[in-house]
């Protein structure tokens, strides 16, 4: 059988500030269709992991390969038209906006003259989000303002959105962070179904119970190392939260 | 387009708000229009039941209403420009100089459009890239051009009145069928096509996202400096295009020419319902906003008021609307 080549390879990534060594000799591998979660304690370097694979900041060394090619990810653009597209919370979203105008922001689609084709785009709008993205709610229109909505769906409005204009690779920061139980719900099913979707994603997250339901794989840091390494099968979340803590003990004594 | 597995999704009509609550902006504006008229009408009925006093209006309308339209942009975005009173000075001496001296119209026109484009593109680089807050920036440029204007006039008019013999005179003050200003057909022109480039263009719709959000548009590959700097430029040309109307109107440019419109033309875009937060706007509002303002005067002189009373009213709605405005949208966040 061939292996298949990893979408995303990080080979011996380190990144040092001054003379902080945030992350160190990283070698992680993300798969076309899979959900890598990236847990640790803070100060870990997973922030730090993820803006060198967002284009935000350069490796001080180690080696980048995107669909097995090597690759310079000199900045935030150049990630993304590779298709590696970071969503942060509510914050690109445009609250006073419409939900059509909001998902087309940047990236208009016109008729002539740069008029915008509204019936197309609230059309489209409408199959991502309740075609793709599983959106129910009978309240919301694509007329709705973005405000309107709540915060797991308002992050289903960025990862769609994220899906829709060709990301391959979308990095989640904290997707849950703030969110009450009943939306956490609601923004953990869209990530999975970034998954459904054949896509891929890095997802941080401090809360080891919403990691555990959604993630493929764990890959554990602790002060800037790759230390553990867990498929989801591997391990009850019991089992992972005491690899973490035993792991983190292991790393004080060394 | 999308590689993505599209599922029919189910197109069954969805409840979302009420149209009263999504327009609710035009809506209070209309009313307000529609409670003033009722009050003309019944206190001022020989005035107000006339077609006169309407065609007085599309006279003097348009100078402030198409201006009023081009800062609605502004506004959206978050922005001010007390400026372009000075801008229509500056650029309306060039106008009234280039004809009085060459009686080219069309090369007098030129050049103050080019003069309004400048003087807005001077605000735009001052906000966009020096970042230099709008109401301060503004403040500025507006005493800059005003002065100059002062300098170059030493304070004279410039009389004009052989540009009533201009064939182009007409296309911008004549009648149409003798009862309707050309002007008029200019501001209604100018509602029309800004009113469409607001909510259904790419343009538009990057200046609500800009005054929105600025660091959200800019995260989706929206060139915010750019957006910025065109809508300045935007009310440059305006202001510019709004002075030749006018002196074509007056035939005479004094050095004071243009600095009235600054209360009217700020207060018919609050009225109007465009958010002070920026973000949010309607040219419909605006536009009624324009007709309130432009009835004010008459009307309280036809109530049998002074005309003292005039900037106080004027104060007071634009104070009432911008509270009343300001607290809807807090109700709803």
């Amino acid at each position: 059988m061939v292996e298949p080549v990893p979408l995303l390879s990080l080979r011996g990534i380190s990144k040092s500030f001054g003379r902080i060594e945030a992350v160190k000799d990283i070698d992680l591998d993300v798969f076309s269709g899979e959900i890598v979660a990236l847990v640790g304690d803070n100060g870990a370097g997973k922030s730090t992991l993820i803006k060198i694979v967002t284009g935000v900041y350069q490796p001080s060394a180690g080696q980048i390969f995107f669909k097995g090619k090597p690759v310079k990810l000199k900045d935030v653009q150049a990630s993304r038209r590779l298709g590696i597209e970071a969503v942060y919370q509510e914050r690109a979203l445009a609250d006073q906006q419409e939900m059509w105008r909001n998902i087309f922001a940047g990236r208009e689609r016109t008729t002539h003259l740069g008029f915008l084709d509204i019936v197309r785009e609230k059309l489209e709008a409408e199959q991502l989000l309740r075609g793709i993205m599983g959106f129910t709610s009978r309240a919301i229109t694509m007329d709705s303002e973005v405000g309107s909505l709540s915060g797991g769906e308002k992050q289903g409005v960025a990862i769609g959105r994220a899906l829709y204009f060709h990301a391959d690779l979308i990095i989640l920061d904290e997707p849950t962070m703030g969110l009450s139980v009943m939306e956490t719900e609601k923004a953990l099913r869209f990530v999975r179904g970034i998954r459904d979707q054949g896509k891929s994603a890095i997802f941080i997250e401090h809360n080891i119970f919403h990691v555990y339901d959604v993630a493929d794989r764990f890959v554990i840091l602790d002060r800037g190392r790759i230390v553990g390494r867990f498929r989801h099968e591997e391990l009850s979340r019991d089992q992972l939260v005491e690899r973490m803590v035993a792991l983190h003990e292991a790393g004080q004594v060394r | 387009m999308s590689d993505l597995a599209v599922s029919p999704p189910a197109l069954t009509p969805v409840p979302g708000q009420p149209w009263w609550q999504r327009y609710r902006v035009q809506i209070s504006t209309v009313t307000m229009l529609v409670l003033l008229y009722i009050v003309f009408v019944v206190f001022a009925p020989d005035v107000y039941l006339r077609f006169d006093i309407y065609r007085s209006f599309m006279i003097s309308i348009p100078f402030f209403g198409i201006m009023a339209i081009a800062m609605t942009y502004i506004v959206t975005l978050g922005q001010i420009d007390l400026s372009f009173p000075s801008i229509c000075g500056i650029a309306g001496w060039a106008f009234s100089q280039l004809y009085i001296s060459t009686h080219v119209f069309i090369l007098a026109l030129a050049v103050a459009l080019l003069v309004g484009a400048a003087a807005g593109l001077i605000n735009g680089l001052l906000v966009a890239r020096v970042r230099i807050p709008s109401i301060v920036a503004t403040i500025g440029t507006m005493f800059l051009w005003r002065g100059l204007v002062n300098v170059l006039t030493e304070g004279k008019g410039l009389p004009m009145a052989e540009i009533t013999g201009d064939p182009l005179n007409k296309v911008f003050v004549g009648q149409l069928f003798g009862l309707i200003p050309a002007q008029f057909l200019w501001f209604l022109g100018f509602s029309v096509v800004l009113g469409l480039v607001y909510k259904r263009h790419r343009f538009g719709s990057h200046v609500l996202f800009v005054g929105d959000n600025r660091e959200a548009a800019r995260m989706m590959g929206i060139n915010v400096e750019r957006v910025t700097i065109l809508c300045y430029i935007q009310i440059g040309v305006v202001a510019a295009l709004s002075v030749v109307l006018l002196l074509n109107q007056m035939m005479y440019f004094w050095s004071s020419t243009g600095d009235g419109y600054l209360l009217t033309t700020l207060a018919a875009v609050f009225i109007g319902g465009t958010s002070v937060f920026g973000g949010k706007g309607t040219m419909i509002g605006t536009f009624v906003g324009v007709l309130i303002i432009a009835s004010l005067e008459p009307g309280i002189i036809a109530l049998g008021l002074t005309g003292f009373w005039t900037q106080f009213i004027y104060g007071l709605l634009i104070t009432l609307s911008v509270t009343i405005y300001a607290l809807m949208q807090r109700r709803r966040e």
